[in-house]
């Protein structure tokens, strides 16, 4: 598939915050491509300098071969749903939907014929001539995505376009989007701080964060071998370990970690001995058990405590404490009421995990360390004098 | 029921607006077009018997002059007070709270000078020995001999000075409210500029805009004391006719007959837009939508 959608180089600063610092993305065809990252990344004006709403200080963005970085938005071939969903109150259903065609001069009798098409595919046919306030917040948003969908852009940007709708329609939308998306073959440009919405819709992510792209990827990749710390934390949850290296092989090697224990990982990159890695194991990878399991060989394991136990139904939480760490883990059961004992606070447990589990980062910030999920304040402060009185 | 109380305190807060309304606007406003169909006594009283002699002195030949040139004064001052005002809300909206709230202070200052004082101003302003007619004359722009003053466009400029006020505030309101997310929407949709203003922004602003015609177009039909300083002979208007048959003639009836015509011109439009709106509901209700 040929590049479709290109930024080179887009730097954009409002006074003097540089909100998007030499960003370089490219976006296929056809694709959803995400703009993944936490409020404030960047992501909402990388969108509306695609849509010609904002003009980057330096940069180009090439769209389907052609520059369109000083093109004035109503001039592109590209259309947006906007994050409150910005439809005309003046208009009912009908015209908001045939209002790019209406600007272009279309026929009367194509208007009628195009908007009912797409009325059909949104499924709000018996709702052609409502008030758009007389709407709920999904029928709006779907509104919304016809009013963009009908002028056939090249390609289609969502700024947030699940954010103001509740959980359960947010996951009814997510399909709707998808079926959509199926059925025109438009590209889309998905902005979220929603790793999950993200993860579900793309075939293509950017995480973003400060303005910098931290990784590009497959939902996949993204999870399974992030970059960076930040990457890491950012989407689903997992635990840092700073480690030295003690011994290489190939393809496993040893690494000393601090106040843990000596721990085998694959090799995901080039190390050298007495080198200082960083490693992230998400907390699905250990499995928990109170007996010691016996393992085969490239195998960790260590004995901790349970010091806080969350039951979320499908699976429970624990965070463990080894040592110096406090290890969070996640345990899928399926027959919990069966599990050999249930576990508790205080229980000594065995973590186990495979040499692979592990992930080793290329980039490592101590800040990061603040997006991981935490047993609340009330355990935090037991467990930190806990150890105080170890010591 | 909460419904029906809530019904029944809203009739109780709205009988002292209401009663104010009726017994000094309505009650008057009926005795007035009653006195149009009333004789004038020869001491400028009224008479007692009814007739329709009034509405024949109507048929006066200076009339149509006067009620057409009040009619185009006061159109061409509510468009042009429209026009400025449109723009002119459009961008003290996008300011920041702080320039905003200076800009209307500055705009608000003049009405703290009387009216009268403002008109009296202009006229010293306009005169041929005032300020701008002398400065006009010292750059060549204008003849000594040419009059500023007491002209139809002297009274028109003062009417739009006066009610440019007026048409800003509501139009700024409107504008200040006015989701601007919109007119990205629409540029996003391929409108120009242009475009997006004309089927985005002036739909959005609508209710302001009809705040503004009906503030400013009402007013100037009755004006009186602006052609009435600035204005000559020439540049009478209904208002100044319904003083002169008041005051000068004693003829209470003719200017009863003058002012209920003022009255027809403003309530026969207003009347028309609320039964279209009316059936407009009614029909859009019956088809469910």
């Amino acid at each position: 598939m040929e590049d479709f959608l290109v930024f080179e180089g887009i730097s954009k600063s409002f006074g003097s915050h540089k909100v998007l610092d030499n960003v370089s993305l490219t976006v296929k065809k056809g694709e959803i491509f995400s703009l993944l990252g936490p409020s404030g990344c960047g992501k909402t004006t990388l969108l509306r300098i695609c849509a010609g709403l904002e003009e980057p200080d330096c940069g180009r963005v090439i769209l389907n071969g052609e520059d369109i970085t000083r093109l004035s938005p109503n001039m592109r071939q590209v259309n947006t749903v906007f994050q409150n969903y910005a439809l005309f109150p003046n208009l009912n259903v009908f015209e908001n939907i045939a209002f790019g065609l209406r600007i272009s001069g279309v026929k009367e009798k194509v208007i009628k014929e195009e908007v009912f098409k797409y009325l059909e595919l949104i499924q709000l046919t018996d709702h052609a001539y409502k008030r758009t306030d007389k709407l709920s917040g999904g029928q709006k948003q779907r509104v919304a995505i016809a009013r963009a969908l009908i002028n056939k852009p090249n390609v289609l940007l969502l700024d947030e376009p699940l954010a103001a709708l509740d959980l359960k329609l947010r996951q009814r939308m997510l399909v709707d989007l998808d079926n959509i998306h199926d059925e025109v073959g438009i590209t889309f440009l998905y902005v979220t701080h929603d790793q999950s919405e993200a993860m579900s819709l793309s075939d293509n992510i950017a995480v973003l964060n400060e303005g910098l792209v931290e990784q590009v990827g497959t939902p996949a990749q993204i999870y399974e071998a992030p970059r960076t710390s930040f990457v890491a934390a950012f989407i689903g949850d997992t635990n840092f370990f700073e480690g030295d290296v003690v011994d290489v092989d190939e393809p496993y090697s040893t690494l000393h970690i601090d106040g843990f224990t000596d721990v085998t990982v694959y090799n995901d990159k080039k190390i050298r001995k007495g080198e200082r890695v960083y490693i992230s194991i998400r907390p699905e990878k250990f499995s928990v058990s109170i007996q010691k399991p016996e393992l085969p060989e490239k195998y960790n394991i260590v004995k901790g405590t349970v010091k806080e136990i969350i039951y979320l139904g499908y699976h429970t939480k624990y965070w463990v404490k080894v040592n110096e760490y406090l290890i969070e883990t996640k345990r899928l059961h399926d027959r919990y009421m069966l599990d050999e004992k249930i576990i508790t606070w205080g229980d000594e447990v065995w973590l186990s995990w495979h040499a692979d589990y592990c992930y080793m980062l290329e980039q490592y910030k101590l800040e990061d360390e603040a997006l991981l999920t935490l047993p609340d304040e009330e355990i935090m402060a037991e467990i930190e004098s806990e150890s105080e009185q170890q010591e | 029921m909460p419904g029906i109380k809530n019904k029944r305190n809203e009739m109780l807060l709205t009988i002292p607006s209401a009663g104010w309304l009726i017994l000094f606007f309505i009650i008057p406003t009926v005795l007035v077009v009653a006195m149009a169909f009333r004789n004038a006594d020869p001491y400028g009283g009224i008479g007692n018997s009814w007739t329709l002699d009034t509405f024949r002195d109507l048929g006066n030949p200076d009339y149509p002059s006067i009620i057409w040139r009040t009619f185009w004064l006061s159109l061409v001052s509510t468009a042009v007070c429209i026009v400025t005002a449109i723009p002119a809300g459009y961008y003290i909206s996008r300011l920041s709270r702080r320039y905003q709230n200076i800009i209307l202070l500055l705009v608000i200052v003049p009405f703290w000078i009387n009216f009268l004082i403002r008109i009296f101003a202009w006229k010293v302003f306009l005169h041929p020995e005032g300020l701008f007619k002398q400065l006009l004359v010292m750059l060549h722009l204008s003849s000594p001999e040419s009059l500023l003053l007491y002209r139809t466009e002297a009274v028109l400029i003062v009417i739009i000075y006066s009610y440019l006020p007026f048409a800003l505030l509501p139009i700024y309101a409107a504008a200040e409210k006015f989701d601007h997310h919109l007119l990205e929407a629409a540029y996003d949709l391929g409108a120009s500029r242009l475009q997006a203003f004309m089927r985005v922004f002036i739909p959005g602003i609508r209710q302001g805009l009809l705040t503004a015609v009906i503030v400013v177009f009402i007013p100037a039909l009755g004006s009186y004391i602006i052609p009435d300083i600035v204005g000559g002979p020439s540049a009478e208007m209904i208002g100044n006719k319904i003083a002169q048959r008041t005051f000068v003639d004693r003829n209470l009836p003719h200017a009863s007959a003058l002012s209920a015509l003022l009255i027809l011109a403003v309530l026969l439009p207003a009347a028309i837009g609320m039964t279209r709106r009316f059936f407009k509901e009614k029909n859009s209700a019956s088809l469910g939508i």
